[in-house]
């Protein structure tokens, strides 16, 4: 098969960057895109040029590290279905293709195609935890949990951590990012004493980081390669309701009336 | 070299809470005003990370990708073991101690695999406690599948996706002392050089893959969590970052490799679809619970897999191995695979594969139950090889997978090297020749979460705190040293990509050092890994500079430390005269073609000591004792 790429260089975070075009030829249908990317870069080496920097490392659609917008899609055209898991046979013969790196303000560019996405660790060092040290715990068995609250705790907490949702997000926001990860501990046992400060820290620095804010367009959802269902904003919106008007947060004070 | 693994006297169920009982601790009032080196944030790393600065010590955290959350314990899929003995089958800690001593075919030291077995069950409590979703029964317990190499049921699970599950959980302990300020989180930044003073490790050297900085970085213990090194076969389930730079330069600056030829061929991985595969991918050991393994009766059989009745199917390894099935250990499903393959049974377009059929279990178990067992396993092949596993049989291969072998440690996991620590799949412990599923990540949290935060404080109690600043000599040397390699790779006036080279090496590797070993060939690689590291230094293009982010450069740094270890890997195949678990010498087998031991002459761990570059490297001993476990030749088959 035969592409031509048109694709994002940008030196580093202050170069302005632009596109540029690139033919690969005789690609077998079983390449994947990030393997197709491969054999650019060592053509480029080859030929004295300067390989396109992008970020991978697990190839297998889990570590998250992997990005790339593909003809205007975050990951590309396939449904539920990371770059590095994206094959050239889902793309006819001869096709053009744009790559872009992730389109945000709080994600800049480190060099072409990788991005900074520190902003998501910092909102979860916000709160995306339960204090615990390490030690003896009780037994969970000791803790039921009904299955079908774990599994759904679980179909928040597959969350990669890609950045796909904001580079999707016509405002470029990162509510299912942080909805899943709020959605994941608020679900379960463990998660609850640190239930309502948990969601208003995280909103909290998920605003600070300059990410936009909800408009319901649902571009996340149909672009998460891991199908997070955008239910789960509407869980975390009903938490920081829930922390900030209904809930008292001041515990001890309540007590002390007593 | 001192190889004095510490062992605490007593029988073994008692050794680790009287090691507990009688080594020296650092107070609490004293643990910040050390500090300690993790690198890599992996289960390992981050579990030891977030536990040491929890206890108080400052931790300085260190991670060559852009989030600690990535490293590749992200990718373990199917479970973690623990003798909880939840299902009432028998199970105990002598159990675990005997299965990971047996898979291990006797090749590891029995008080650390006992001290694995023995906090298993803490380490399920404490992701619990931690909020890790763990797969629940309709009562509300948590469920157990099984794996393989066992008769009891004591892998715990998150559907395919334990490994993340996990790392979220110690990723997560990990942000919190981030945010705390316990621990300065270093991303995207490479270790390139341990620094030595006066034989004990102080600090490291690393570069900022950003901007290219090269800085030193001085501590009280260095504690290396760096995983493993089978990306030296190029091709495997590893993430394509993984490396051995962090260990080969630890021992290139004096701490012993030990057994670096155990390296596990996990049995089921998509098979390789072409020259530009980039890894191979690993279907999850799990599958084979339902599963049935089997190629075609007849050689180079081109029917389809839907065309072939039942009296013309071989289930090799039911046929073979009755009693375990298609759930023997990974090393004997590999090698039979390989077997069939190379009597020409194999199937798919490169006759490097077996079938793994669902067909039965469906039928058996209902759409519904296997649904729920392996979804997203089917959906994961349907992507990558375009079949659905539920209307036709996978196809996969065996693909370097795991290392078993590592940097020595001794009972507390501190290296050959005085105050530099292994930890995970970094060092070379519990495992023995061959790990059993659903060990790796036990280990890796039980030495992070358990052993090393208690253990570490017996060596730095003995050291006063913040001995040498990073302005010390060493560290000039080191880092001159690391801008001078650097400096090289860059300036080579080659053109050909460090890919093209990788590839070769991982070739060579495979076929000389892979799933079986021969003295000829092995003499045959010692022979071409010089020169194709010559080549290698010759000829190789880097381009760009070092004072950017430069994936070209990263990638050649490794690759030179793996050309290197390379060699290593294939003295200690050639050196071990034997056969044991996952390291098969051809000479060495049992009528039925099973690994024969030779207990008499090889019933200890090859403890590496560098010579320098190219020059033959020094072979030291440590005896194996086996007293809670006599020695046995290890039989799958009644």
């Amino acid at each position: 098969m035969k592409f031509t790429l048109e694709i994002w260089r940008q030196e580093n975070g202050e170069d302005a960057g632009s596109f540029s075009s690139h033919e690969v030829d005789d690609v077998s249908p079983d390449t994947s895109f990030l393997e197709m990317l491969d054999i650019l870069n060592e053509k480029l080496t080859e030929s004295g040029g300067e390989p396109i920097a992008f970020d991978s490392d697990c190839r297998e659609g889990i570590c998250g590290m992997c990005s790339l917008v593909i003809n205007g899609e975050a990951h590309g055209p396939k449904r539920a279905t990371t770059t590095c898991q994206l094959y050239m046979r889902h793309f006819p013969d001869g096709a053009s293709i744009t790559v872009e790196p992730w389109r945000s303000g709080a994600f800049p560019v480190v060099r072409d195609l990788a991005v900074d996405r520190s902003a998501f660790d910092r909102i979860m060092r916000a709160g995306g935890y339960v204090t615990v040290h390490s030690g003896p715990k009780p037994d969970p068995n000791d803790v039921p949990v009904n299955p079908e609250i774990s599994e759904k705790a679980l179909d928040a907490s597959t969350c990669i951590g890609c950045g796909a949702c904001v580079a999707a997000c016509p405002n470029g926001a990162a509510m299912l990012y942080t909805a899943a990860k709020v959605s994941h501990l608020s679900l379960l046992p463990q998660g609850q004493p640190e239930r309502q400060e948990r969601v208003q820290k995280m909103v909290a620095q998920m605003e600070e980081e300059g990410f936009g804010s909800c408009r319901n367009y649902g571009e996340c959802e149909a672009q998460c390669p891991k199908s997070i269902s955008i239910d789960f904003i509407g869980h975390m919106n009903r938490e920081l309701l829930r922390a900030t008007v209904i809930e008292p947060t001041d515990l001890r004070g309540e007590m002390k009336t007593q | 070299m001192d190889l004095d693994a510490k062992i605490p006297e007593g029988p073994i169920a008692d050794k680790w809470t009287r090691h507990i009982d009688e080594i020296r601790l650092v107070g609490p009032r004293n643990r910040p005003h050390y500090r300690v080196i993790i690198v890599g944030s992996g289960l390992a790393g981050a579990s030891a990370a977030s536990s040491m600065a929890a206890m108080g010590y400052k931790v300085d955290c260190f991670c060559f990708q852009d989030s600690p959350r990535r490293a590749h314990s992200i990718a373990a899929q199917g479970g973690i073991n623990a003798a909880k003995n939840y299902r009432n089958d028998g199970d105990s800690v002598h159990r675990l101690f005997y299965d990971t001593q047996k898979g291990g075919d006797y090749r590891s030291r029995e008080a650390n695999v006992w001290r694995l077995a023995q906090l298993s069950t803490a380490i399920i409590d404490q992701a619990a406690a931690q909020g890790v979703p763990f797969a629940r029964e309709y009562g509300g317990m948590l469920a157990n599948r099984s794996f393989g190499g066992v008769l009891v049921e004591r892998t715990f699970y998150c559907r395919g996706e334990t490994g993340q599950q996990l790392l979220l959980g110690a990723n997560s302990a990990l942000a919190k002392e981030i945010a705390a300020g316990h621990v300065n989180m270093h991303t995207r930044t490479e270790l390139l050089d341990v620094v030595v003073v006066d034989g004990r490790a102080r600090g490291i050297v690393v570069r900022d893959l950003v901007t290219g900085a090269i800085s030193s970085h001085a501590a009280d213990a260095v504690v290396l969590a760096s995983g493993g090194y089978t990306n030296v076969f190029n091709l495997s389930t590893n993430a394509r970052g993984c490396n051995v730079t962090a260990t080969w330069r630890a021992h290139k600056r004096g701490a012993g490799f030990a057994n670096p030829c155990y390296v596990q061929i996990h049995p089921t991985a998509i098979p390789a679809a072409g020259e530009h595969q980039s890894k191979l991918t690993l279907m999850s050991e799990s599958l084979r619970n339902d599963g049935r393994i089997w190629v075609p009766k007849k050689a180079n059989d081109e029917r389809k897999p839907s065309e072939i009745p039942e009296e013309e199917r071989y289930y090799y390894l039911e046929e073979r191995y009755p009693r375990f099935g298609n759930l023997v250990p990974r090393d004997v499903a590999s090698r039979n695979a390989k077997d069939v393959c190379d009597k020409g049974m194999g199937v798919g377009p490169t006759g490097q594969g077996v079938y793994l059929d669902f067909r039965d279990a469906i039928s058996e178990k209902g759409a519904d139950v296997i649904e729920t067992r392996y979804g997203n396993l089917f959906d994961m092949y349907e992507r990558i090889a375009s079949d659905n596993p539920r209307k036709t049989p996978m196809r996969i291969y065996p693909a370097p997978h795991y290392a078993m072998g590592g940097l020595w440690v001794d009972y507390n996991l501190m290296t050959t090297m005085p105050g530099l620590f292994a930890i995970g799949e970094a060092n070379f412990s519990d495992h023995g020749a061959n790990r059993l599923g659903a060990s790796s990540m036990m280990q890796c949290l039980a030495d992070g979460y358990f052993v090393i935060p208690i253990t570490i404080g017996d060596y730095l109690s003995r050291h006063p705190a913040g001995e040498i600043a990073s302005d010390h000599s060493a560290f000039r040397d080191a880092e001159r040293e690391v801008h001078e390699k650097t400096e090289r790779l860059l300036s080579i006036p080659g053109n050909r990509p460090v890919e093209a080279f990788h590839r070769e090496l991982g070739k060579l590797m495979i076929d000389e050092c892979g799933i079986s070993r021969n003295a000829e060939g092995l003499k045959d690689a010692l022979k071409k890994i010089p020169e194709l590291r010559e080549r290698f230094w010759r000829e190789v293009r880097v381009p760009g500079s070092g004072e950017q982010f430069n994936q070209s450069l990263e990638h050649a740094g490794r690759l030179a430390d793996f050309l290197e270890f390379a060699e290593l890997m294939c003295h200690d195949a050639l050196d071990r005269d034997e056969s044991c678990g996952c390291h098969f010498r051809e000479e060495h087998e049992t009528e039925d073609g099973e690994t024969l031991r030779n207990d008499e002459d090889f019933a200890f761990v090859s403890v590496w000591e560098h010579q320098g570059v190219g020059q033959q490297p020094i072979r030291h001993k440590e005896p194996l004792e086996f007293e809670a476990l006599p020695l046995a030749q290890r039989n799958y088959k009644t």
